[in-house]
């Protein structure tokens, strides 16, 4: 691998940007590899690096149906933050934000991870106990998070409308300082690219249809291109993850569902951290290229369209507005929909299956990107030792039938 | 933005219901002679298909009445609706 | 103020009137019918912006909503608007518009030393540098951003107003030009109710540009004024001007952006909104979005002056607009020729025609040769030359393979360049709504292939070309629609056009540069500055896939969504991979067809009518006597009532301590209530509740707990048998509707058997609660039908009878400990009884509480609230609430879950009390507990502290919590760490006040 830097870009533009070589061969593929991810996204590239670098197992191939990161990896909203409630949640995040802190200089390749900090607003008295208890649990893990007084909101982010008399006033917000956005494509290529340099065979346009097994353990995929053996195969085919697992004859408490965004114009810099708010219902950043990047909600209905109801966005945009009355008059220039698999307790499952040599990583809901090194980490490791790192162990697929739940989904609804 | 044709009211918008998930599991009588990974299968397992779904909606903003409908998941289309306790409609592309 | 290049007559625009406005400060006119670039071009404007990377000068580039370049800041302060497209613009008088993207003005902008440096910033160079130092990216970051951005926000708040409007119709035609006006005649005719939408502020679309089409032996245009005219007479026909079809979704479901009152500027009504958007369901739909022309790629093809060739056309013909003296055709088709000689006969000079060809002898070019205009065939413009606006162009004979230039170049000096590469149908609404699009090799077009919603294309967008043709298709398609929506009718006749006859182009995709490649800024994407050298460049680092490609190079990801540029890239990454196009793929296309603002999104769900504001019926009374409020939900709720000078802490207590002494008064209305009603009700309950119900008698009380399926505590609450088939159950204020979702789901899909009805009744009653030692008392001197007596109305008991004179359902329960009753009545008697109430409680000096009391004095007591002790984790045993549980009942929702290996575990988190060492400190609430406080974190946690007050009845704080096996640290001294302190507690039995309970009794 050539390395990337100033020096290249200006060695290279003496020769027109002719020398530039791929950012990653377009092998063949071989007729059997000792490891197989199917999925090249984030996740997928991620585990394939990290079974090469950490587990000298270099002999994988990354099967991708369509193009590296075209799934969630490069439709979402790119929040990375790790500031999450359960100790298990918040020790996978905060694992991966570490690695997020020096992952352009890993990978040579600049995602450009802005930490510009991560904000969640607070909007009624029952908000300010949840992000308290969020944000002592944090605290006590290690994990910075500051809390901040209504007008502390108002010096850190002046665009906010903090007029008390609104439907549903801010009251308060806790603060990531280490949390922000990144380039979600760069993490693709990224990742692919070191992957790559370490021998990783990354096969796009190969779509696997089917599974091979014998006497209860995995030897191959059946693929558009012809079969191919493994003796450990990794599933991160989010979105379709109970497709891929219903051809190995396993059933996943995963729900497909539409998840939609939407960013604006590109305007000059004024938003410079990440809101979130989860009683109204609005997440948004801007982008370097001056793009609102704005999240909107899931669609409640299982669907594998990529697409959702306007409703959707119109629900977010009634939030956006409130909640920054000067974005009103700026202009939804794209909007687009991907497919998130929802799980039960909106925590993933990285796991190993009943089918031996057979993994799976999947179940992130809205919130795998910010995952993305973390998740490869620990599922390679799971991959590589048949055996889940201390990590992604509260993570199985056990838990669904112990109760042993991680559920993130906190206490959805006040009472009394 | 999906039109649900309600078996009771006809053709609506789709914010006028609510998505219930998969149809047709069945929740047992006796919920205690069931095995943990049985119960584990009833409450999260689920079909999840990319194809035909026979689901459950819910009208809420209408009849209040649950239905089912067998809807394509990957065109959205609705292929058919029925009511609960009628089995799910041959269904045919 | 002269408009110098306005030509002496023609065109749509009212010369009678002119309109002041002003660009960059500097003052020009034009007239009603400009749009803000035609009158910029009327005053012999061309630059009018910079590029979003290398910050280069450009120009007008075309005449239409796919303008990529003359991107405006609109008007000042709250109303300004970023990133308008100037050929959008509709002049008003006093209009205010301004470049963007430069500093410190257009004509000298800093920023453009990012194009000397352009060398050095070849597409995706971001992703190769800025790494060093590890932080070193938060520093570049900020430069890029401020770099990056096109235009300003608004300053503060829009002052403006925008509505919905939902509609339905049989056929809805997107697109107003010749296909969809006749395709609305058609359908209109056949009675069909019809909407057309078209984006200009005219219909009409090209042919309001083409002087030289006759329909029925008369201008265009007068065919354009009697079919609108048609229409208009039309009561099932709604046209809709200034309105794009932005979004097709599911289900024939289309979105309409409707600028009501844009083009007025200052002059709109009050009573008018800004934008309206408009929900549309359409049975049918005729897509008649036309097509788009294609730039052609060439060496320094950007520079201000050179545009479209059509637009050209649109600017002379409709606008009496003369963009140049001295014009330069460049094209790969016949129809630049009409271009060459529209500006021919509009009396501007035609320096050359240039034609990719190697022969052109159709029609138009035998015109053109007729009328004297120099044409060189098989020739391609090379580069060209010009600081703020073109001034020459250089070109040169193409080889056979029209991939390299033979000879020398020449020069030929210009102040225009028109360039023609063909037309791209507009299939942006029909790839929305999930239509296939076939390829069409001839002339390297994407047409619509399979639909798979009800529509049909047609016109343009369907790749016809002729206005012949356009017409012919918009008849069938608008009369065909109108048959599948159920409305028979014939087939119209075809109207006779006298046209110029303009085949389709054969595509010429990249005209050979004079300079290498890398160099030539041969611009594909001209917003983002995407060179047909990035496009390979990508190609060699191995961004093959389009999706990748545009990513990788930020083609068609600009404002324009490529409109321009696409199928070129496209044209371009296939060549240099060697495939065919339709094997590389098409970018998606997303909504919005153009961009459409957050505001006209939204509606008018903002401010105050953004979330349902829900009030109990005694809300008014809590607002007069200066209570402060909570928002629970969507409800508002009386938090506390200060007395003056009181704060929070003083009022709370005084109120924990009335309710406690004397009688306390609460408005609990925002209980759900839920009438259970038919023969199996009780055994409806018994199966949805953890506890027994069969055995309730009627006037009983019982307290009950909802769990999940997953054996989690989900809602509780008090429900009350009023005969012995109806029950009245109440839940808790924020899970009523939810709780009453799943009943009717069980009801109705899981026990259809059961003969049970429910009904919501939270709003049909006022909830009002007295309690305190005095409440008896009060009770008994408002009711004469009731009696109070201990013995004759018991803890746990309902009765029906009078209050303050009004029927009232009265249940005797508590969720303070004391002696307390919730009288229910009608919700319009609410306030009448809460005033009564306080009127008769004076001689006890009757307390109005809030919620923030009544929940010091549960938590005194240990009562949980669902979501503050619960959070979707807690069985009922963690909680202390085993008893609530039967252990004899068969079956319920939520047992199996019970005895799963996880609930039945050592170690869960349990319900306990802590007591502060210190009696005056309050914990925090989500405060952490630990065994023992480390100096640093991280510290292994025992659980969270979840409710947490000064109780005035005990002296001191108390604090419930859950903690990992709390029960078995009842005793031992915990702490909890705070960010400056460590604060020691002890463990105690949730219960701090009256625990065997005999106050409620008394």
């Amino acid at each position: 691998m050539r390395r990337y830097s100033i020096l290249a870009l200006a060695r290279n533009a003496l020769g027109y940007h002719e020398g530039w070589e791929r950012a990653w061969r377009a092998p063949e593929p071989k007729p059997e590899y000792d490891a197989i991810i199917v999925g090249g996204g984030g996740h997928g590239l991620a585990t394939a690096y990290y079974l090469a670098k950490e587990h000298g197992i270099t002999n994988v191939a990354v099967l991708e149906k369509g193009w590296l990161g075209g799934g969630n990896t490069g439709r979402n909203t790119t929040i990375v933050r790790s500031n999450y409630l359960w100790d298990e949640s918040a020790a996978l995040y905060e694992h991966s934000l570490k690695i997020w802190e020096g992952l352009s200089q890993e990978l040579n390749y600049n995602v450009m991870f802005s930490q510009r900090g991560v904000m969640n607003l607070a909007h009624n008295l029952h908000d300010l106990r949840e992000l308290k208890r969020r944000a002592h649990a944090n605290r006590l893990n290690g994990i910075d998070c500051d809390f901040l007084s209504r007008e502390q909101v108002g010096e850190y982010c002046p665009l906010i409308n903090l007029s008390p008399d609104i439907r549903h006033p801010v009251l308060g917000a806790t603060l990531q300082r280490r949390g922000g956005v990144a380039r979600h494509d760069a993490v693709a290529w990224g990742f692919a690219r070191a992957a790559d340099a370490r021998g990783v065979d990354i096969i796009q346009n190969c779509e696997v249809t089917g599974i091979l097994r014998e006497g209860g353990r995995v030897t191959g995929v059946e693929t558009s291109r012809g079969t191919i053996r493994a003796k450990k195969i990794g599933l991160v085919t989010a979105g379709h993850s109970s497709v891929l697992a219903g051809m190995a004859g396993i059933r996943l408490p995963v729900e497909s569902h539409p998840l939609q965004a939407l960013v604006s114009e590109p305007v000059k810099p004024i938003l410079d951290t990440v809101v979130m708010s989860n009683t109204v219902h609005a997440y948004v950043s801007q982008s370097d290229k001056g793009e609102m990047v704005i999240g909107a909600g899931i669609d409640p209905y299982v669907s594998y369209s990529q697409r959702g109801g306007f409703n959707v966005v119109q629900d977010t945009l009634h939030a956006i507005v409130e909640m920054f009355p000067m974005f009103s008059r700026l202009r939804m220039l794209r909007q687009w929909g991907g497919i998130v698999d929802t799980c039960p307790d909106a925590s993933p499952i990285l796991s190993k299956t009943p089918i031996e040599g057979l993994y799976i990583n999947c179940g992130w809901g809205t919130g795998g990107f910010k995952a993305t090194p973390g998740s490869g980490h620990v599922f390679a490791h799971t991959i590589a030792r048949d055996e889940p790192h201390p990590l992604n162990a509260p993570f199985s697929l056990e838990r669904f039938t112990t109760g042993r739940l991680v559920d993130e989904h906190g206490a959805a609804a006040v009472a009394h | 933005m999906l039109t649900i044709p309600c078996p009771w009211c006809g053709e609506r918008d789709v914010h006028e219901f609510r998505s219930g998930g998969e149809a047709h599991l069945k929740r047992e009588s006796r919920t205690d002679n069931l095995s943990d990974a049985e119960w584990a299968d009833f409450l999260f397992l689920r079909a999840n298909p990319k194809g035909e779904h026979a689901e459950r909606w819910y009208h809420v903003h209408g009849c209040r009445r649950w239905f089912n409908a067998v809807r394509n998941t990957h065109t959205d289309t609705i292929l058919a609706v029925y009511k609960p306790g009628e089995a799910k409609s041959e269904v045919s592309q | 103020m002269s408009q110098s290049h306005r030509l002496p007559a023609g065109g749509r625009i009212d010369r009678s009137r002119s309109l002041s406005f002003t660009f960059d400060g500097t003052r020009y006119s034009g007239h009603p019918g400009d749009t803000l670039a035609s009158a910029l071009i009327a005053n012999g404007v061309h630059l009018v912006g910079r590029s979003f990377k290398y910050h280069r000068p450009r120009g007008i580039l075309t005449a239409g909503s796919e303008e990529p370049n003359a991107l405006i800041q609109l008007g000042l302060g709250n109303r300004t608007e970023p990133n308008i497209r100037a050929t959008q613009i509709e002049l008003y008088d006093g209009l205010t518009a301004a470049s963007q993207n430069r500093f410190p003005s257009l004509e000298f902008d800093l920023g453009a030393v990012n194009d000397t440096l352009s060398p050095l910033i070849p597409a995706g160079f971001y992703y190769k540098t800025f790494m060093w130092p590890q932080r070193g990216w938060m520093t570049y970051e900020r430069a890029i951003r401020r770099m990056a951005g096109l235009g300003r926000a608004p300053d503060g708040p829009d002052p403006d107003r925008y509505e919905y409007r939902h509609a339905h119709c049989d056929v809805l035609v997107a697109g107003g030009g010749a296909a969809g006006l006749a395709a609305a005649l058609a359908a209109g005719r056949a009675g069909a109710r019809v909407i057309i939408a078209d984006e200009q502020a005219e219909m009409g679309g090209w042919l309001l540009s083409e002087g030289d089409t006759e329909i029925s032996a008369k201008p265009a245009v007068d065919w354009v004024e009697k079919a609108v005219t048609e229409l208009a007479g039309m009561e099932n026909v709604t046209l809709l001007r200034r309105t794009t079809a932005f979004g097709y979704y599911d289900h024939n479901w289309l979105g309409l952006a409707e600028r009501v009152t844009d083009h007025l500027g200052p002059y709109a009504a009050d009573h008018l909104p800004r934008q309206r958007l408009w929900q549309v369901r359409a049975k049918q739909v005729v897509l008649a979005t036309g097509a788009i022309e294609r730039p052609l790629v060439f060496g320094q093809n950007d520079r201000p002056g050179i545009m479209l060739a059509a637009s050209l056309r649109s600017y002379i013909s409709r606008y009496g607009a003369r963009p140049g003296k001295a014009l330069v055709v460049f094209t790969n088709n016949d129809s630049g020729y009409r271009t060459a000689l529209a500006a021919h006969h509009a009396g501007i000079g035609v320096a050359a025609i240039i034609d990719s060809r190697a022969e052109a002898s159709g029609p138009l070019p035998q015109s053109a040769r007729a009328a004297g205009l120099r044409i060189y065939e098989g020739h391609a413009i090379i580069a060209t030359t010009g600081r703020l606006r073109v001034d020459s162009v250089r070109l040169g004979r193409l080889a056979a393979s029209g991939d390299r230039i033979e000879g020398a170049g020449f020069g030929i000096p210009c102040d225009l360049v028109a360039m023609s590469g063909g037309w791209n149908p507009n299939v942006s609404l029909f790839s929305q709504s999930r239509g296939k699009l076939d390829f069409r090799a001839e002339d390297g077009v994407f047409v619509p292939g399979q639909s798979f919603q009800p529509l049909r294309s047609a016109g343009a967008c369907n790749g016809v070309l002729s206005t012949a043709d356009c017409l012919a298709e918009g008849f069938a398609a608008g009369a065909e629609a109108a048959r599948e929506a159920g409305f028979a009718n014939r087939k119209p006749a075809a109207l006779k056009v006298t046209e110029p006859d303009c085949p389709a182009a054969a595509p010429f995709w990249l005209a050979p540069p004079e300079k290498p490649l890398a160099r030539a800024k041969c611009f594909v994407d001209f917003q983002n500055d995407v060179t047909a050298a990035d496009l390979k460049l990508a190609v060699r680092e191995g961004f093959q896939s389009v999706e990748h490609v545009k990513r990788y190079t930020t083609t068609g990801m600009g404002t324009d969504q490529g409109r321009t540029s696409n199928v070129n890239a496209l044209a371009i990454v296939s060549a240099t991979l060697g495939m065919e196009m339709p094997a590389v793929g098409t970018t998606t296309f997303r909504p919005p067809y153009t961009p459409t603002s957050f505001g006209a999104i939204a509606g008018r769900n903002i401010g105050a009518l953004f979330d349902p504001v829900r009030r109990t019926p005694i809300h008014e009374w809590h607002a007069a006597h200066g209570a402060k409020f909570e928002n629970v939900g969507q409800w508002v709720r009386a938090w506390y009532y200060p007395k003056p000078g009181e704060d929070m802490h003083a009022a709370v207590n005084r109120e924990v301590k009335a309710a406690r002494t004397g009688v306390g008064i609460l408005d609990a209305s925002t209980l759900g209530k839920i009438m259970v009603k038919g023969p199996d009700a009780a055994e409806f309950l018994n199966r949805v509740y953890t506890n027994s119900w069969l055995k309730l008698g009627i006037g009983k009380a019982r307290y009950g707990l909802m769990l999940g399926e997953d054996g989690m505590v989900r809602d509780d609450g008090v429900t009350v048998r009023l005969g012995e088939d109806r029950f009245l159950m109440s839940t808790t204020t924020g899970n009523a509707a939810t709780v009453m979702t799943s009943l009717e789901d069980y009801l109705q899909t899981e026990w259809p058997e059961l003969k049970v009805y429910l009904t919501s009744v939270t709003e049909q009653y006022a909830t009002i609660t007295i309690n305190g030692p005095k409440s008896r008392e009060l009770l008994a001197a408002l009711t004469d039908d009731i009696d109070t007596g201990n013995e004759a109305f018991p803890h746990m008991s309902l009765r029906e009878g009078t209050v303050a004179g009004v029927p009232a359902r009265v249940i005797r329960i508590s969720f303070t400990g004391e002696l307390s009753f919730e009288i229910n009545v009608r919700a319009s008697q609410g306030k009448a009884v809460w005033e009564a109430l306080i009127e008769a409680g004076a001689p006890f000096d009757i307390t109005p509480y809030g919620t923030e009391a009544m929940h010091v004095l549960r938590a005194e007591k240990g009562f949980i609230i669902v979501g503050q002790e619960t959070d979707g984790s807690m069985t009922p045993d963690d909680l202390g609430m085993g008893w609530a549980v039967s252990k004899v009942k068969p079956d319920f929702v939520g047992k199996r879950s019970l005895t799963r290996s996880d609930t039945v575990r050592e170690g869960r988190k349990q319900l306990v009390g802590l007591l502060t060492e210190d009696p005056k400190e309050v914990l925090e609430e989500g405060a952490h507990v630990v065994q023992v406080a480390l100096q640093q974190p991280p510290m292994a946690m025992l659980g969270h502290v979840t409710s947490s007050y000064y109780s005035p009845n005990l002296e001191r704080s108390i604090a419930l919590a859950v903690l990992k096996g709390g029960r078995a640290l009842i005793g031992k001294t915990l702490s909890v760490p705070m960010p400056d302190k460590v604060i020691k507690v002890t463990v105690t039995e949730p219960v701090f006040f009256d625990p065997k309970g005999e106050r409620a009794n008394g």
